[in-house]
């Protein structure tokens, strides 16, 4: 298993796009870091790269990785070697090398230039939003034989968690503001990764804001301890589901 | 002769300052009684039960080493029924808590000219409490109670009809309201620190042409609130931490013609709210990171608000309605995306300081779940593109480039 995981970190890493990914992350992060001299500011675009760009990236370039590396994995699946740990490998190989990239990119210049608690939730964030896009990203791609679908539906999941969703919760928010939505308001925050890890920075970035009206629910959840705690199994329960559902489907897969 | 009477008025003089020293043995009551007016009363250290000190002679009560005055947590501690008294470094602790008598660690009624100073108040009613009092000073003293324990709570500094006060570097903390005035005209609060009460930090109504400066208040759960007052001067004072659905860094309703100067507001859920304010002169202050810097009511009017520095607020400006009568020329607001072509140092496009999103959420607080999203930037930027729903009105016409100096 490490042998493949060493061979897919290092073919992704030899990749011109990932190395150009990582590049136009450092100097985007170095730029908002060095040029803006209020730290907020900084803070605020980078969230919007953290909780965009990144998703974006993660789903479709494993997407593709997964669909180009169909034939190793068909040779690999010839040996005596059990699926899921071939899946597996795959996996955490993508994984890791998005994760490189991104703490290059963004994590390196965040801890260097900012340094606040702020700054490090926000890289932990990022790190597990690119871990759950490229769980689905697998997931996708084996669910689909087809490239062309499987890069059309590792597109549209992404524009469902970033855009879609929150247009949906907009709408029942409104549909329903004479109710008491306050809890609802967190269940649907909890639903959705981008929006949980949004929520996560959000309370400590507008931590004054929050703490009127509704925010108030939401500061006493997320913000207690046990309330960060859930939010970070809610984040691992969203690595977690989409990699074991693309296992068993992997497993029973016919190649 | 004119020499001579002089010199006879001289010799005369000291007649006058007959004036005795009595040093307390026992008991602080009994020695009061004893006393003149104009005498000093010097009170060693030790703990006194006096059950209700009455002071109804000018006399200057002197505390030498800290003397503490305990109510036994039944009586008022110290009554102060004459003019010209002085009240010196003293302990005054365990006033009497009642639902129906304002019981006090210090009471004033109906006196001119009394000094308080530097005193130490703990687990006072009310700390120290004037009514129809007029030139009085109330200096350098510590109040400190236990609010937070109880339900019943009373007010730290309480002044009620009273007419050129002088507040100067007190600390109140864990009371109701920290300060709280009601009919006090004229006086001067300078240089407090309110901190940690129960409700409002600094609290008046119908107090008008009175002087704030210098003064810090934090952390209250309801911040400040001032109402139906004219000719409010604050100058340099600092409201930082007050958080809650209902804290204000400073809430002004019903004031007319007063100005807000060179004052900090710093990480409150709001920073000002006014409401039905008229002719309020808002210049020089720095704003940052606070929910909403200010909140405008379409009730306020003629209000300038001008050259202040708005860093890192969530929202700059939110309002209620489409009515816009106040003025927001050349303040420095750091979401400001325009140029400056001429050079002049102010932006050549107006700044729009409301945004769609501080409309949605003073309609529908749930939606600030979605604060930050894609969705919600998007519908922000389209706003600014085309308003429609935020007041076209509200527009800063020059804002600055660069933050100002404050």
């Amino acid at each position: 298993m490490k042998k493949i995981i060493k061979y897919v970190v290092l073919d992704i890493l030899r990749n011109r796009i990932l190395v150009s990914y990582t590049v136009l992350l450092l100097v985007v992060s170095m730029l908002l870091l060095c040029l803006t001299d209020n730290g907020t500011k900084a803070l605020l675009s980078l969230l919007n790269i953290v909780l965009i760009v990144l998703p974006l990236v993660s789903i479709i370039f494993s997407t593709i990785y997964y669909y180009n590396a169909s034939a190793f994995i068909e040779l690999l699946v010839c040996q005596p070697l059990r699926r899921t740990k071939i899946l597996l490998s795959v996996y955490v190989g993508l994984a890791l090398s998005l994760l490189i990239a991104f703490c290059v990119g963004v994590g390196v210049p965040l801890l260097i230039f900012d340094g606040s608690i702020t700054a490090v939730l926000l890289i932990v964030v990022g790190m597990a939003l690119t871990v759950i896009f490229s769980a689905l990203a697998i997931l996708g791609s084996v669910i689909m034989r087809d490239k062309a679908r499987g890069i059309g539906v590792a597109i549209l999941s992404w524009f469902y968690f970033s855009l879609l969703y929150d247009g949906l919760v907009l709408f029942l928010l409104f549909q329903f503001s004479d109710y008491p939505l306050e809890k609802p308001a967190v269940v649907m925050g909890a639903l959705n990764p981008i929006d949980l890890g949004r929520i996560i920075v959000l309370l400590r970035l507008d931590s004054a804001a929050m703490m009127g009206y509704t925010g108030a629910v939401f500061a006493s959840f997320f913000g207690s301890v046990g309330g960060m705690l859930t939010a970070f199994v809610l984040l691992l329960i969203w690595m977690g589901w989409p990699l074991c559902w693309a296992l068993r489907r992997f497993n029973r897969k016919d190649l | 002769m004119e020499r001579a009477i002089s010199i006879i008025l001289l010799w005369l003089l000291p007649l006058h300052a007959w004036a005795r020293v009595w040093t307390v043995k026992a008991s602080v009551k009994t020695t009061l009684q004893q006393a003149a007016t104009g005498d000093t009363v010097i009170v060693p250290a030790g703990v006194y039960y006096e059950k209700g000190l009455v002071i109804d002679k000018a006399v200057y009560l002197k505390g030498v080493g800290k003397p503490v005055l305990d109510g036994e947590s039944k009586y008022e501690v110290v009554l102060i029924l004459a003019s010209h008294v002085t009240l010196e470094g003293f302990v005054i602790r365990h006033s009497g808590f009642s639902d129906w008598k304002d019981l006090a660690g210090i009471k004033l009624g109906n006196v001119r000219h009394v000094t308080i100073k530097n005193n130490i108040l703990e687990e006072t009613f009310f700390g120290i409490y004037c009514q129809q009092s007029d030139s009085c000073v109330i200096a350098g003293n510590i109040l400190r109670s236990n609010a937070s324990q109880r339900v019943q709570s009373g007010n730290g500094i309480h002044c009620w009809h009273c007419d050129n006060m002088q507040l100067t570097g007190n600390t109140v903390t864990q009371h109701r309201d920290g300060i709280y005035f009601e009919f006090v005209t004229n006086s001067l609060i300078k240089g407090n620190r309110s901190f940690r009460n129960v409700r409002y930090g600094l609290h008046f109504m119908f107090s008008h042409n009175d002087h704030y400066e210098d003064n810090i208040f934090e952390h209250n759960e309801a911040g400040v609130s001032v109402m139906f007052s004219h000719g409010v001067d604050m100058k340099r004072n600092r409201f930082a931490g007050n958080q809650g659905g209902g804290a204000y860094g400073i809430l002004l309703k019903e004031i007319t013609d007063s100005r807000m100067e060179q004052s900090h507001f710093e990480d409150n859920t709001v920073g000002i709210y006014m409401e039905g304010t008229t002719r309020v002169q808002v210049t020089a202050n720095v704003f940052k990171t606070n929910g909403w810097a200010m909140k405008v009511q379409a009730s306020c009017s003629e209000n300038r608000i001008t050259h202040n520095n708005f860093f890192g607020n969530t929202f700059d400006v939110a309002t209620n309605g489409s009515l816009v009568l106040n003025n927001f020329d050349n303040n420095y607001w750091d979401k400001y995306e325009g140029y400056d072509l001429n050079r002049d140092g102010k932006g050549d496009v107006p700044y729009h300081p409301v945004s769609l999103y501080a409309m949605v959420a003073d309609k529908n607080p749930a939606v600030m779940m979605l604060y930050h999203s894609f969705m919600v930037s998007l519908l922000d930027r389209t706003e600014k593109v085309m308003p429609g729903i935020t007041p076209v009105n509200l527009v800063d016409r020059a804002p600055f480039m660069k933050p100002l100096a404050l």
